[in-house]
């Protein structure tokens, strides 16, 4: 997700047991792992976010000019002005520099995934970690109510939220925090499931039962036994989510629930305001704005799918340094879990070994 | 709600087997697992349909939503009060759910029509595309999934995963928007938007009995032209909307065939001396194929999402077209409707894949 390492050539192998805390990172442990194509499919998706997360902390340094500036000085940039020394990649309908969008872009849809990610985080395993501990009618009807999210169509949920949370349009942080808001929606059930697969496992494991008889609380087991081995899996979940983000995002912008754009630059939006030129065969107002969702979503997603096939054995070609702890859990993504080869949705593409025996 | 009571049913073996194991031997018969699946659509519809409900309801009534500011107060209250927005939120809501039952979902604000009529007139339309990329999804993401699962680890395969990466990274409304410049602009080849050319759409205007899904209509229609011209306005859309699925398509026959191909009969046959090539088509690929059937459950609600958006590129004028016509318009009573009916089409053709995938494999059963 956001605060991916930027990849560092690895020192010689330390002849210790224990790697050290850094090279048991999640994503640097697994690019140590890896090797040939997925190595570089690995490191392309790395180096293609750590490029998106400078453009968007470096937003106001990078982009020529500011998001909503329609004139320098007292001349107007104009409309639909082709690339030029000025404008390098043109100026939009609306009469904004499209550089300065697609850079400033980033920015919004960086703070909309961590906003969205680090809310169904939080939601989801909480939700997850007690029902599957507690179980009860409670666990029961919450996996009911997640596969139905899960199985509809997750932008038209999206839109029914955002009309909710901003009535449409809004601010800045209002319009980001209700794209944050609606993807987490989406999202909840996706953590909420494999949290709570998790959690059914190693409740039954003797280390938690032990803990039971020492006399801990049930907090203390949630906390200390539970939560820290069931939380595995939830980077390759992030990576993937992320991305979701960034295209919902988009998806709201282009029906006209985005951001205002003198409130922040936001792609989707842009791209809507560039339907009818293309008509007219003014390109460089959709394909700039276009091509930056694509680049940020294939970054994200090389990283994702990377480390989704490090993590399954079927699909791992080898592991490059022996004496690694085993990878990290590949819990099912699969609504009801029950079918071994059926995933499900976008992010349950590469079906997982998720049979923990 | 009443089928609540049976989820129980579902629930023990859940607990037994935590929480991807199949029921390990026995475990119920196919009738019972049908019964269970098909009791759990109503949940499903109606958990979905009570959240949208209420979410609507959260921020106000829609008639404020879509007048507000431009009648003045009282005027506004009048309608409200007409329209029974200001009586209690449960009493409006026993009524909708009543309404929904006996297959009544509301009336849209900005036409006044009723929603399920506007399904019937534009659902045709989604259905055809839908249809269109289907097959789209198919020829392109069956065929290659296999080539990358062949050359595994090989340049073809990196290729190929990329493309299917980029075949999820790029929104539908931007590859949209390239096949538009591209094709319609630049090259000239195809239209820029719309189902049909207008003379076409004069002529099925005529035809009475229309089904809405103009490849049927025009091949009643007898002309070749009309036929032309029709297929020519689905190839942008179509592709645009197929990629997307193609590229899932890919993926999962790629990992099913290396998985299978990893499976002990696999080795058995290899044992006795059958040829790599065999292997692979048919030992391996036809039992891959079966788990993209419980996917197409779950692309069903890609679809109808992406439909929402690749309609809005094309101006093709469907239930997604018209649902973002309701929303620049605030009529909100028209999305809860639309969406209602998309929840019941989302979770019935689910239970029907399901129940499709345990038919064909007998290990898919709870």
């Amino acid at each position: 997700m956001a605060e991916i390492p930027t990849p560092t050539t690895p020192g010689p192998d330390a002849p210790a047991r224990r790697p050290s805390r850094w090279r048991r990172l999640p994503v640097v442990r697994q690019l140590q792992q890896s090797v040939g194509l997925q190595r570089g499919m690995l490191v392309a998706g790395l180096v293609i976010s750590a490029v998106f997360l400078l453009a968007a902390l470096l937003a106001p340094l990078l982009a020529p000019y500011g998001f909503s500036q329609l004139r320098s000085g007292d001349r107007p940039f104009g409309a639909q002005q082709p690339p030029s020394a000025e404008h390098l990649l043109g100026t939009t309908v609306g009469g904004y520099d499209v550089l300065s969008r697609v850079v400033w872009g980033s920015r919004t849809a960086l703070l909309v995934i961590i906003v969205a990610v680090a809310a169904s985080i939080v939601l989801g395993v909480v939700i997850g970690l007690l029902s599957g501990y507690f179980g009860g009618w409670l666990d029961r009807v919450l996996v009911v109510v997640a596969d139905a999210v899960y199985a509809f169509p997750s932008l038209l949920l999206a839109i029914v939220m955002a009309i909710v949370i901003s009535g449409g349009q809004s601010d800045m942080w209002g319009g980001i925090l209700a794209a944050a808001l609606s993807i987490t929606v989406i999202f909840i059930p996706q953590y909420f499931r494999v949290v709570r697969a998790e959690t059914l496992r190693i409740k039954a494991e003797p280390f938690v039962e032990s803990a039971r008889v020492i006399g801990a609380s049930h907090r203390r087991i949630m906390g200390r036994h539970v939560l820290r081995n069931a939380t595995r899996s939830l980077p390759l979940i992030v990576t993937l989510n992320a991305s979701e983000a960034i295209l919902t995002l988009a998806g709201l912008g282009f029906l006209g629930f985005g951001i205002e754009p003198t409130e922040a630059a936001e792609w989707g939006y842009d791209l809507n305001k560039a339907l009818s030129d293309v008509t007219s065969g003014i390109w460089w107002t959709s394909v700039f704005p276009g091509v930056a969702i694509v680049l940020v979503v294939l970054g994200l997603t090389l990283v994702g799918e990377s480390l989704n096939d490090l993590a399954d054995p079927r699909l791992r070609t080898r592991r490059a340094a022996a004496g690694m702890p085993e990878p990290m859990a590949g819990a099912p993504v699969v609504p009801g879990g029950a079918l071994d080869a059926g995933p499900a949705g976008l992010s349950g593409l590469e079906p997982t070994e998720g049979d923990p025996r | 709600m009443t089928t609540t009571t049976q989820l129980p049913a579902a629930a023990p073996d859940e607990e037994t087997a935590p929480p991807a194991g199949r029921a390990k031997g026995g475990g119920g018969t196919f009738g019972r697992y049908l019964l269970v699946r098909f009791a759990l659509i109503f949940p499903t519809i109606f958990i979905l349909v009570t959240a949208v409900f209420f979410i609507m309801r959260a921020t106000g009534d829609p008639i404020t939503a879509a007048q507000g500011g431009r009648l003045p107060a009282d005027q506004l209250a009048e309608r409200i009060h007409q329209a029974g927005y200001d009586r209690p939120l449960l009493t409006q809501y026993w009524e909708y759910l009543g309404g929904i039952l006996r297959g009544d979902f509301g009336t849209t604000l900005s036409d006044n029509r009723p929603v399920t009529e506007v399904i019937t007139t534009f659902g045709s339309a989604t259905l055809e595309l839908a249809f269109y990329a289907l097959i789209i999804a198919f020829l392109v993401g069956v065929p290659l999934g296999r080539l990358a699962a062949y050359h595994r680890d090989k340049t073809p395969d990196a290729v190929l995963r990329v493309f299917g990466i980029l075949a999820y990274a790029t929104p539908v409304f931007f590859a949209g928007l390239l096949l538009k410049l591209v094709f319609s602009r630049w090259l000239g080849w195809l239209p820029v938007a719309g189902r049909a050319s207008t003379g076409t759409e004069i002529d099925l205007a005529g035809l009475d009995g229309a089904t809405g899904i103009y490849l049927i209509d025009v091949i009643r229609l007898g002309d070749g032209a009309a036929i032309a011209d029709v297929l020519e306005h689905a190839v942008l859309p179509a592709v645009a909307l197929g990629l997307l699925t193609a590229g899932v398509f890919l993926r999962l026959v790629r990992t099913n065939v290396i998985g299978t191909f990893g499976a002990g009969y696999i080795e058995a046959a290899r044992s006795r001396g059958v040829p790599e090539r065999r292997l692979l088509r048919t030992h391996a690929y036809r039992p891959a194929l079966i788990p993209i059937i419980t996917v197409m459950g779950m692309q069903i609600a890609l679809l109808l999402g992406g439909a929402v958006l690749t309609e809005t590129t094309f101006e093709w004028k469907g239930l997604g077209f018209q649902l973002a016509e309701y929303l620049q318009a605030r009529d909100f009573v028209a999305v809860q409707g639309i969406v209602a009916v998309l929840a019941v089409i989302v979770a019935v053709s689910n239970f029907v894949v399901d129940v499709l995938a345990a038919l064909i494999d007998p290990r898919v059963r709870y």
